[in-house]
């Protein structure tokens, strides 16, 4: 893959007549991608795949994650011309490889949605298109002829008969996966695929097919099992390859330009886009004390407070407070306001000006490169460095414990509910810390937990907004 | 380890027992030591063809032959004194046999074969990463009369007698078969472990191949007791039919224990053995209406067990059961008596080991000998060749002067011939093909690169 400036250029011929279909991401594509795209595809496709990991952990069922991935597809797969589409599929795979390869924790999640994408969209596919994918395989499966069919149809009824029963039976324990809706009629379908019984574990194990002088007889649906544990395979060693390739080469050929990005882009954060106020419009500054003190984070909180208190903050505490302050909807006037009537306190309005009205600035991409930078997320923060003087950082990780005890108390979190979030805290366990904080502060339960600072903002916001509007009427 | 039958029996050995003006004595008291041993690895032991077995044709000439094959093989050995060795690997057949003959061990175990001689396993793991790791096997099967304690009346633990031997013999009647018409192996080897069970190596080279994984499978397939030891009813089977797996077992498994087992094992004479039966029917009214029959203690001139067992599956299977799970009861308790238990974890993984073939139990004396599955019901362990049986042969001069063919006089000539004709010959014409075949592929195929 080739990355330039910004220059586009479109390499793979038009879709032609053929049904659009799902690339098998063979090997890396011979085109040229702008550094812009490079990043703004894998952040996409990023989405794509935090949505499944959502959607699978709130224990989505195989025909609802069918309309989950089709949605996902829809809303960040896209692309405004139609011929970019498939390139743009086939780049942010590329790109996340890289940013996925790099760590066994990465890897097994990459592959793991990826394996998960694939399926659904297979799934998704026309017949015809299905047929072509599993052509495109190219693996040592045939389909028999009907003559061969003839002569072991009555061994298929059987195997199918002998599944299609009560649940306790010890063939066929209930398959968690998509296959369990096509099983029953599938059995019907003519064509039949043989295949070495090696290749099948699973349906063997369970004696979920006939399987004559070690070939089993897998009805055409059931080979998307094949499919995927195939798809599965060529991924997990190509993601050990690519490793090899980034720490061998790319890292240090790419050290200014792509490893930057893939070195940022494996910390993002891969929930709901808040870099743009989204729920509850624009902050004013007049409500700005208010607000903080009922539905900040602790960790804004005590950026906030400290700000107040010391009429500064390093580097890190800017950046953190700032763009979640950008992400709650602090207008950029109004942020240069805020920050200016603190600091002009300790070091004169004339040197914010000079030295910190840029930074500002340039979270809202206004300066350099005019990147709208996100807002942090927990993971981030958690993972953050703090050093000597720097208010940033997650308390709950970040603050020694007398202190973190003392901000708590601050918010109203005291006994029982305080002890809980220090358990949770001790067992190293800070969203989840945040999480019973929220549910402290609120009197109301939080079911998701908290992954975002933006997020236990807009919570936040939705409960006390729902309690105004009960009173008001 | 017999220790003690083996020092009481050391100083009656007799190996050249001719003296003068006394008539040749050839006897050799039973029993198994390590003399005794010595000169069996010494006379006996098929060197060669254990070493043709496990190279797999590797040792040709071809050059697709690889050379190291033998070498990562591993070997254990269980010395006299409990001494256990794992990890010997040998070059070829005379340091295979040297290294025997030398040592004499009491047992030996055949493991994987390696990623590089395990020998030297040490020096590589010091240079990091996976380098030391299994990369073929054969796929095994080990299965023991001793874990059917539950439905063996006859003898318990590691005893077994004529009425209980023929469960290892539907094992391999149902297994052996699977393992050819389901699962297309050819190359298959039942070996009597010398007291209590058979081993089977299945040596074709997609099954040596297998991944641990796929073992799993396999033995999931032919596995079907899922109870634990306190529930009595071991096997469940519902749906419409069977899969033609079961189907076809169910066939074996029926013939013999309604022919066989119910009589042998006296399954419905006492009241303590029938009710455990009795507890495997779901429906009370009819296990009572069975009980009640069965109070009734007058003599018939027929097989109370067969009579009883007749009763049983007339109510179960009566056109009145419209219920699957009443009828399958029938088939569940013959499944639960007789279906063949295997020790999963030994089939799952590669690294697991198991006793050569030809090996002589130490507790028996007897030679762990192959058994013909086509005629396994023939097999009766107690008359396997014995250690002593052997030395007897030899001091009758049955070897001669030495030479060839020599074994083939000794009660150990049947079980060698087999082994020669019936398995290892079409082994390595097969393996022999697989490596041609495989040169050959090797030489045309275009590398792949597979970039980011
Ligand atoms: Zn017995």
């Amino acid at each position: 893959m080739e990355i330039v400036g910004s220059r586009r250029k479109s390499l793979l011929p038009p879709a032609g007549n053929a049904a659009p279909t799902i690339p098998l991401y063979r090997s890396a594509p011979e085109l040229e991608v702008r550094l812009e795209d490079f990043e703004l595809y894998a952040v996409h496709r990023l989405r794509v795949l935090k949505g499944i990991s959502d959607a699978l952990s709130r224990g989505k069922k195989p025909n609802e994650m069918e309309n989950v991935v089709k949605e996902l597809l829809k809303v960040h797969m896209s692309h405004p011309e139609a011929s970019q589409v498939m390139n743009k599929d086939i780049i942010s795979h590329f790109v996340l490889r890289l940013v996925y390869c790099r760590e066994e924790e990465l890897r097994k999640w990459f592959l793991s949605m990826e394996t998960t994408l694939f399926r659904y969209r297979f799934l998704l596919e026309t017949s015809e298109a299905q047929i072509a994918l599993m052509a495109e395989f190219d693996l040592p499966y045939k389909t028999i002829t009907n003559a061969e069919y003839e002569n072991v149809k009555d061994k298929l009824n059987k195997v199918a008969r002998s599944m299609n029963s009560s649940a306790d039976t010890i063939y066929y324990k209930v398959i968690t996966n998509f296959l369990s809706s096509l099983l029953s009629s599938s059995f019907i379908l003519l064509r039949k695929v043989q295949v070495p019984f090696e290749k099948v574990p699973d349906l063997v194990a369970r004696r979920e097919v006939f399987i004559m002088k070690g070939y089993a007889y897998v009805p055409r649906n059931q080979v998307l099992s094949l499919l995927v544990t195939h798809y599965r395979s060529n991924l997990s060693k190509a993601l050990v390859l690519t490793n090899r390739k980034w720490t061998s080469m790319i890292r240090e050929q790419e050290k200014d330009r792509l490893t930057p990005i893939v070195e940022a882009l494996s910390t993002s954060y891969l929930g709901p886009d808040y870099s743009q106020p989204k729920d509850f419009g624009e902050i004013s500054l007049r409500d700005i004390d208010q607000i903080a003190r009922s539905s900040f984070p602790l960790c804004m909180r005590y950026l906030f407070e400290k700000l107040k208190e010391d009429h500064h903050l390093k580097h890190g505490g800017r950046m953190q407070l700032g763009l979640f302050l950008k992400g709650v909807g602090l207008k950029l006037d109004d942020a240069l306001a805020f920050w200016k009537s603190e600091f002009s306190k300790k070091v004169g309005a004339e040197r914010f000006d000079k030295e910190y009205a840029y930074g500002i600035r340039h979270n809202y991409g206004k300066e350099g490169k005019r990147t709208d930078y996100t807002p942090y997320s927990c993971q981030k923060i958690i993972s953050s460095t703090p050093g000597v003087g720097d208010h940033h950082g997650c308390p709950y990780r970040h603050l020694r414990e007398e202190n973190l005890r003392a901000a708590l108390n601050n918010m109203g979190v005291a006994n029982r509910a305080l002890e809980d979030v220090m358990d949770k805290v001790r067992n190293k366990h800070y969203q989840l810390a945040c999480t019973l904080t929220f549910e402290a502060v609120h009197g109301a339960s939080c079911d998701q937990g908290i992954n975002h600072p933006n997020q236990y903002y807009s919570d936040s916001k939705t409960i006390l907004e729902s309690r105004n509007n009960s009173k008001g009427t | 380890m017999a220790r003690e039958e083996a020092e009481d029996t050391r100083e009656d050995m007799v190996i050249d027992g001719v003296e003068e003006g006394h008539k040749p004595n050839y006897e050799v008291p039973d029993g198994f030591n390590s003399d005794y041993l010595m000169i069996y690895y010494g006379k006996f032991f098929p060197y060669a063809e254990m070493h043709k077995w496990m190279s797999y044709g590797n040792d040709g000439k071809h050059p697709g032959c690889d050379q190291s094959y033998f070498g990562r093989r591993e070997f254990s050995f269980t010395l006299e004194n409990d001494i256990y060795v794992r990890f010997q690997s040998f070059n070829d057949v005379a340091d295979l046999e040297n290294a025997i003959k030398k040592k004499c061990p009491f047992k030996i175990d055949i493991g994987p074969v390696y990623s590089v001689d395990p020998a030297k396993r040490n020096a590589y793991a010091q240079s990091g990463g996976n380098v030391f790791r299994p990369v073929e096997r054969e796929l095994v099967f080990d299965i023991d009369i001793s874990d059917y304690d539950d439905v063996r009346f006859c003898c318990k633990g590691a005893d077994v007698c004529s009425e209980c031997w023929p469960l290892m013999t539907v094992a391999i009647k149902i297994i052996d078969t699977a393992l050819r018409e389901d699962f297309g192996f050819n190359h298959i080897l039942w070996v009597y472990s010398g007291r209590r069970g058979v081993h089977c190596w299945v040596c074709d080279g997609k099954a040596r191949r297998l991944d641990d994984g796929q073992r799993a499978a396999i033995v999931n397939y032919l596995h079907v007791h899922k109870g634990n030891e306190h529930s009595i009813k071991k096997v469940t089977l519902v749906g419409q039919t069977f899969h033609p797996f079961i189907g076809r077992s169910a066939e074996v498994v029926k013939e013999f224990f309604e022919e066989k087992f119910v009589s042998s094992q006296n399954l419905f004479s006492d009241e303590d053995r029938y009710e455990k039966i009795l507890e495997m029917i779901p429906d009370e009214s009819i296990t009572s209406e069975l009980r009640g029959k069965w109070q009734d203690k007058k003599r018939s001139r027929d097989d109370i067990n067969v009579v009883r067992w007749g009763q049983l599956k007339h109510l179960l299977q009566s056109g009145k059961q419209k219920m699957l799970g009443v009828r399958r009861c029938v088939e569940e308790i013959m499944f639960t008596f007789t279906y063949p238990r295997l020790d999963l974890e030994v089939s799952k993984h590669m690294n697991h080991l198991l006793k050569a073939p030809f090996c002589i139990h130490p507790k028996t004396g007897r030679v762990c000998v192959p058994i013909d599955p086509k005629h396994c019901e023939d097999f009766d362990p107690s008359s396997a060749p014995t250690l002593s049986r052997l030395l007897e042969e030899l001091n009758m001069g049955a070897l001669g002067n030495g030479g060839e063919e020599v074994l083939e006089n000794t009660s150990l000539g049947k079980s060698l011939r087999y082994f020669r004709s019936s398995f290892l010959h079409p082994l390595l014409k097969s393996c022999k093909e697989d490596i041609e075949n495989a040169y050959a592929a090797k030489v045309q195929q275009s590398s792949n690169s597979l970039s980011w």
